[in-house]
């Protein structure tokens, strides 16, 4: 096995790998083996589970069962472009900010406080507000909330790890920054990084079902696992499976994508065991 | 439970610690400490000696297990104990003294706590603080309250290590396990270290196991001294004779490869390297690295048995290793003149920012000749390594010139112009931080090829090959990352870093301090070839003088930021000029092997430092 799979040796990595493609196949291969239309009512409303639907209906009779296996993919993909951006960002500001110690550091982290002091769903309910609901919106919103925190994390491991021996000795033959920052201190942070990368995932898919569940996010009719928790909650004790599936599917998503996370951490920082004696 | 007997002892008999996958780190180890004896447990890294250690308190690390044998401590078999019977003994009977203080006192508490701590666990009451400020005093801390509310931090590593002591010797057990209390230490604190510990044995009668890579540091302290090598004792004696008429090759190695302020030898390092845990062959673990090694030393596992009273050997040609071993020469050539490769005069560093600065260098000068080795000598906080840092261009300079081949250097290794940069090369203290763990060694060699000497790939794959045949490395070391490599292969590597660029000048600063004393000749070795064969010129930054006898050809002492005195190295250390070169000399640790013509020694008040007065010419560590 090669040394970037390892981490499926543990078992808390392949229990994350199993549960993942799990939820990746519903997301994705889902809308091609769905047996309904998403959007098109096929029974009677809110009706239990039947051979007919195998999770029932919702309130306005589409099958549960179709809606779970369509509303995957927004929920996966939309989290993953708004952790990909704030990553990129809250990179960037931190590595900065935490290698090149003079006055950078003190004017990007005080813009970074300033985002961090509003609250999340605040934050995304003015911007969409400010510029309409539309999936762009939405991502940015997101990435945006979720930047200041990574650049602050950064921040702090950059700055342990740039006092390091291979740094200095990297500057003393006169490595450019940029070049300091991708061979020796990037490589070195990249385990704190993973692990803390899939709970922002985590965190990108929660917000997105909350906009969603506010109404700021998608809108009705698209199929999504976080509106459908919206929609179909006060329901909840004529069909449950209307509100538990979508749930469940958020859940296991965010589980799998943890445990995958905390085992690639583990696995990279245990090639570095035996460096700090 | 009620206080231990005094005087109390220890036996391990024939103790086997196993790791969950069967592999043996320790066989068949028997040790014995009679009451308020002091035993060396001496050995390089991996060799099994802590782990041995922490087995006399009935403990074992995580997945390792006493697998056979018995512990038996103040007549009670530890390994028979419950878990809860065997805490009750630690602190009480045994005591336990860890390597680093900085790290194994708690960072959170202060140290007043963790003496209380100790005390309320073992004797069920709160301590007053007449019984903490006893506590302090006995190992010679200030006994008053502003102390003991400090916290580790705030003290120094020899008072780290005294409340370390401290801590373990309070609720008074008969039987203490030092585990290298003075390595990391500079050469005076270690000294006063040491002092604390005989002292505590002398006062107290408290049998002592320590454990140490260092055989200076435990012929000062030890009355008889195990050797260990790959989980086994090799060699067994009383230190007199160990030292004196050591029979075992690994043990004549070890003792070959310490060094000695009073004499200019070149030291020897053991060829190869120790074996790991996994990859111990049958017969003799020594065999590979040995000389006398013949086909029986690899067939079958030696006894150990007794070759006088008392002395045990565990090598089937101990006979023959009586001869003592020639002398290597002195290669060290006569100290050029004429320009000087770098000049360093009125040179002064500050620490802190611009406002709230600490002068910590000040108006130090110095030159070093073209294929010279300067030695740059002080206690830690003397300013040595913030000079080297200077020079490296890692540490702007308030004041003064650093003049390098007749042009000025520029303040920061940013400003310097590749070819200034490519000429001084920086090899640092610590080879487990200055690699970087996520590159190979190739990686790491071939950078400064790439990037100072511009070749390209394949010139840098030639390189990087040349280097390591170099640094005496096998060519199958390049894929590796640090991680898997031993200190002194890390030290290795860092050196062929150094040499990529094709220096005129190697800084090195205390290259060898976290390495074990057989791996630092073997380093030391390794260097003084290259200046022979390169012209290599050296600045060497250290705190022990006895790599300074052995590499240096001239000496800079640094006594707080200030030089107090420079000339040749043999006239330094012959008939030093300064009360303070003379204080570190005393200090340095060296082999007690002039005690056999001594009479016994009066154990009256005397401070450690003339304790180990200094041997005549004629005796020395091989002899």
């Amino acid at each position: 096995m090669s040394s970037r799979l390892r981490f499926l040796r543990s078992p808390g990595g392949a229990i994350g790998a199993v549960i993942l493609t799990f939820v990746l196949l519903v997301a994705f291969v889902g809308p091609f083996v769905a047996p309904y239309s998403p959007t098109a009512a096929v029974g009677e409303p809110l009706a239990g589970p039947s051979a007919h639907d195998l999770l029932g209906t919702d309130e306005i009779g589409r099958d549960v069962l179709s809606r779970v296996l369509h509303g995957g993919y927004s929920v996966v993909l939309l989290a993953l472009a708004a952790t990909v951006i704030a990553y990129a960002s809250g990179l960037i500001v931190g590595l900065v900010a935490g290698y090149v110690r003079n006055w950078v550091d003190p004017v990007l982290m005080r813009g970074v406080d300033v985002l961090l002091a509003f609250p999340p769903l605040l934050f995304l309910l003015v911007l969409i507000t400010a510029t309409g609901t539309s999936v762009a919106a939405l991502v940015i919103g997101v990435a945006l909330v979720q930047a200041p925190g990574i650049a602050r994390l950064v921040r702090t491991v950059t700055l342990e790890a740039s006092v390091r021996g291979y740094v200095e000795a990297a500057v003393t033959r006169g490595e450019g920054t940029p070049a300091i920052l991708r061979r020796e201190i990037l490589p070195n942070i990249a385990p704190a990084l993973i692990a803390d990368a899939s709970l922002r995932y985590t965190f990108s898919v929660l917000l997105i079902a909350a906009a969603n569940f506010l109404t700021i996010g998608l809108q009705p009719p698209t199929s999504d696992w976080g509106l459908m928790v919206s929609q179909n909650q006060q329901y909840i004790a004529i069909n449950p499976w209307s509100v538990a599936a979508p749930i469940a599917m958020i859940a296991l998503l965010t589980i799998g994508v943890n445990l995958i996370g905390d085992a690639i951490g583990r696995s990279l920082g245990r090639s570095t065991a035996g460096w700090a004696r | 439970m009620t206080a231990p007997a005094p005087g109390a002892g220890v036996s391990v008999d024939g103790i086997r610690i196993s790791l969950a996958s069967g592999e043996h780190i320790v066989d068949g180890v028997s040790l014995k400490l009679a009451p308020g004896e002091v035993l060396g447990l001496v050995g390089e890294s991996g060799s099994g000696k802590t782990t041995t250690a922490l087995a006399l308190l009935g403990y074992t690390a995580p997945g390792v297990s006493v697998t056979h044998g018995t512990v038996t401590v103040a007549d009670e078999s530890l390994l028979e104990l419950s878990t809860k019977q065997v805490r009750a003994r630690r602190g009480r009977v045994v005591s336990y003294v860890p390597q680093d203080p900085a790290t194994s006192l708690n960072p959170a508490r202060r140290i007043g706590q963790a003496i209380e701590a100790m005390i309320e666990t073992h004797l069920n009451r709160k301590p007053t603080r007449e019984r903490i400020r006893a506590a302090l005093s006995q190992v010679h801390l200030p006994e008053s309250e502003e102390f003991a509310r400090r916290f580790p931090h705030q003290l120094s590593g020899g008072q780290q290590q005294r409340v370390a002591i401290g801590v373990a010797v309070v609720c008074e057990p008969p039987i203490v396990v030092l585990d290298e209390p003075t390595t990391g230490l500079d050469v005076v604190t270690q000294a006063r270290v040491i002092d604390e510990v005989q002292r505590l044995r002398r006062e107290r009668g408290i049998g002592l196991i320590y454990v140490s890579h260092d055989l200076a540091v435990v012929s000062q302290v030890a009355d008889r001294v195990a050797v260990m090598y790959a989980g086994r004792v090799v060699e067994q004696g009383a230190t007199e004779v160990v030292l004196n008429r050591p029979r075992h090759p690994y043990t004549r190695g070890l003792i070959g490869a310490i060094p000695d302020p009073a004499r200019a030898r070149r030291l020897r390092g053991i060829p190869g390297v120790s074996v790991g845990v996994g990859d111990r062959p049958d017969g003799c673990a020594f065999a590979p690295r040995c000389r006398l090694a013949t086909a029986a030393c690899r067939a079958q596992l030696p006894e150990l048995r007794a070759i006088a009273a008392g002395h045990l050997v565990r090598c089937i040609h101990a006979e023959q290793t009586r001869e003592p071993e020639p002398e290597l020469p002195d290669l060290r050539l006569p100290t050029s003149s004429g320009e000087p490769l770098l000049q360093v005069q009125g040179l002064c560093i500050e620490h802190g920012s611009r406002r709230r600065a600490v002068r910590v260098v000040h108006d130090v000068e110095f030159a070093l000749h073209r294929g010279e080795c300067l030695a740059l000598i002080g206690e830690s906080g003397s300013g040595k390594t913030t000079i080297a840092r200077c020079l490296a261009g890692l540490h702007p300079a308030a004041a003064g010139t650093i003049t390098f081949d007749g042009a000025a250097l520029a303040a920061r290794a940013q400003r310097r112009s590749d070819d200034a940069r490519r000429r001084i090369q920086y090899v640092f203290q610590n080879p487990y931080d200055s690699l970087n763990p996520r590159r190979t060694v190739r990686d790491q060699i071939g950078r400064p090829a790439e990037t100072l000497l511009g070749l390209d790939g394949r010139a840098t794959e030639e390189k990087v090959r040349h280097l390591l045949e170099r640094v005496r490395l096998p060519l199958g070391l390049a894929e590796r990352f640090p991680a898997e490599l031993s200190g002194g292969e890390r030290q290795r590597v860092a050196i062929a870093r150094a040499l990529a660029a094709e220096p005129d000048l190697l800084i090195c600063d205390e290259i060898t301090s976290a390495l074990d004393v057989s791996v630092q000749a073997a380093v030391l070795e390794l260097l003084e070839e290259l200046r022979q064969e390169l012209g290599l010129s050296m600045l060497f930054i250290t705190h022990d003088l006895g790599v300074v006898s052995s590499i240096a050809d001239r000496g800079a002492v640094l006594q707080r930021g200030r030089i107090c005195e420079t000339g040749p190295v043999r006239q330094l250390l012959d008939s030093p000029r300064t009360e303070y070169t003379a204080q570190l000399l005393d200090a340095a640790p060296r082999l007690r092997s002039a005690l056999l013509d001594e009479a016994p020694r009066s154990d009256a008040g005397e401070p450690a430092a003339s304790a180990t007065s200094r041997p005549s010419r004629v005796s020395d560590g091989t002899s």
